[in-house]
């Protein structure tokens, strides 16, 4: 099987610094008096894995264990304070839907903007503007502005967006939590559709139901550390019988 | 960089059209503004110092308007460009785009705001008789020298301000030093002799001057003048981007 994704000796560092200096005087005062003290906070220590194509993965850890931080460092938008991270092909990140939503601008304006931002063409849009808006289910909202949708048709907008591209690999950050229960199972289905066609997918979820249901490999992150990766059920029922 | 810069034309253009549509978004008269806008700041600008002031200046309302015009495109785009790394800071977090996008596209969206007032322009100058000649097309290469320079202090101000926010007060006392510093309602000759200097330190100065050689004086500008504004406009790229690539990494933290 063909690596898609290596994630080598990746750690990532952050400076929890006490308060945060914003402002020239502070900066100065702070160095004068050598208080520009840096705790240093390791989020994520030495976690190497490979990602083979076609793999589902899951990520399961508690809360603070850097589940998140990884997958911004494999989404490219942090970079990691050493190791190193491969990653080929297009990557669609939805790491949280309608990141890049204008408020004041219509669902209509937003595709466009946003779409854009994932790397489409204009021409692509278009041709696949009624197929964002008909799973989207938004064919009464087209023109409004997106500052008056209720947070399901926000996520489900969002989510149409991320997906109507087949990209090589799909980053999923509890999106699926948003919405209600009809919308879940599309999301669901359209994530199975993927998996058919062959696509990599990396989930974070803390419903372990899901994660079950759909990865084949889980990664378990704990304090920034790689615990455990493998096989879906053997570390499932760890994770579950640790809690 | 230059294919990454073609992936993402599309997202430029979006942004852009994103910029001038939320500008005048439930305004009447919609783009109008930005021909409308020079317009009466000059007509007021003008009955003040006509009436008050009274210097000899002849053609004084396209005198002001051409001295407007690249002050406005120059503190509009840079003010602009700097807050933009602060205001996308909630998709920086979240998708992976290059980040020398966001003042790019700003200090864009200031030219295309820029375009628009240059009919106003064009008007004024029928208005008052100037003579037009072919000559009037070398304006273009003050103003493409000038965005270059925006764009490269765009960028320096947009990645020092995710640092130190201040940059926001402190560079709007420094816009207000240079409208005076620059001359757009005043004659040059009224600058005392030994004040001179301070007026040549002001990059705008060489901008404005090569403009109204063109448009004014209807002269094309000599090659020291034009080299000196690429000067001026590839060294602030250079140290712009230089500065921005060293930061950008570290933005994600402090947004």
């Amino acid at each position: 099987m063909e690596t898609v994704v290596s994630v080598k000796n990746v750690s990532m560092k952050f400076n929890l610094m006490e308060e945060k200096v914003d402002t020239f005087k502070e900066y100065i005062v702070k160095l004068l008096k050598g208080k520009l003290l840096f705790n240093e906070f390791v989020a994520l220590n030495d976690v190497s894995f490979d990602i083979e194509k076609g793999d589902i993965i899951g990520i399961v850890g508690f809360n603070g264990a850097g589940k998140s931080t990884m997958l911004k460092i494999l989404a490219g938008v942090l970079e990691p304070s050493c190791g190193s991270v491969t990653v080929k092909g297009t990557i669609a990140p939805l790491i949280e839907v309608g990141a890049g939503f204008d408020p004041e601008l219509t669902a209509r304006e937003n595709i466009f903007l946003n779409g854009a931002i994932l790397g489409h063409s204009r021409q692509f849009l278009q041709e696949h503007f009624e197929e964002i808006i008909d799973f989207a289910e938004l064919h009464k909202f087209v023109n409004v502005p997106v500052k008056n949708f209720s947070s399901g048709m926000y996520a489900r907008l969002g989510f149409a967006i991320a997906t109507v591209v087949d990209a090589d690999i799909l980053i999923v950050d509890e999106v699926l939590s948003v919405g209600d229960y009809r919308f879940q199972e599309k999301c669901e289905k359209r994530i199975r559709d993927m998996i058919n066609k062959g696509t990599t997918i990396i989930i974070v979820s803390h419903d372990i139901g899901m994660i079950e249901r759909l990865c084949n490999k889980v990664l378990w992150l704990d304090c920034g550390v790689k615990k455990d990766f493998g096989e879906t059920q053997k570390i499932c029922d760890e994770y579950k019988n640790c809690q | 960089m230059f294919q990454e810069m073609r992936k993402y034309r599309n997202l430029v253009e979006e942004l852009v059209v994103r910029d001038i549509k939320t500008k005048y978004r439930r305004s009447i008269l919609g783009v109008v503004w930005s021909m409308l806008n020079p317009l009466l700041m000059m007509f007021i600008t003008a009955m003040v110092f006509s009436q008050l002031f009274r210097f000899e200046i002849k053609n004084f309302a396209l005198y002001l308007l051409t001295g407007q015009i690249i002050f406005t495109f120059y503190s509009e785009a840079t003010n602009f460009a700097m807050g933009s790394i602060l205001q996308n800071s909630s998709l920086i977090k979240k998708v992976y785009v290059p980040k020398y996008l966001f003042p790019f596209s700003r200090v864009a969206s200031c030219g295309v705001n820029l375009c628009f007032t240059l009919p106003a322009m064009l008007a004024i100058m029928i208005y008052t008789g100037q003579t037009i000649s072919f000559k009037i097309l070398f304006a273009v290469v003050p103003l493409v020298l000038l965005f270059i320079f925006c764009l490269g202090v765009g960028m320096l101000l947009s990645a020092l301000a995710v640092y130190f926010r201040d940059m926001f007060h402190l560079y709007g006392v420094a816009l207000a030093a240079l409208n005076y510093a620059t001359p757009i309602f005043y004659p040059i000759s009224i600058v005392p002799q030994k004040y001179i200097w301070i007026m040549k330190l002001n990059p705008l100065y060489y901008y404005l001057q090569a403009f109204r050689d063109v448009v004014y004086s209807n002269v094309i500008p000599d090659m020291s003048l034009m080299g000196l504004c690429a000067l001026l406009a590839i060294v602030a790229l250079v140290v712009g981007y230089y500065c921005f690539n060293k930061l950008q990494n570290q933005f994600i933290l402090y947004i």
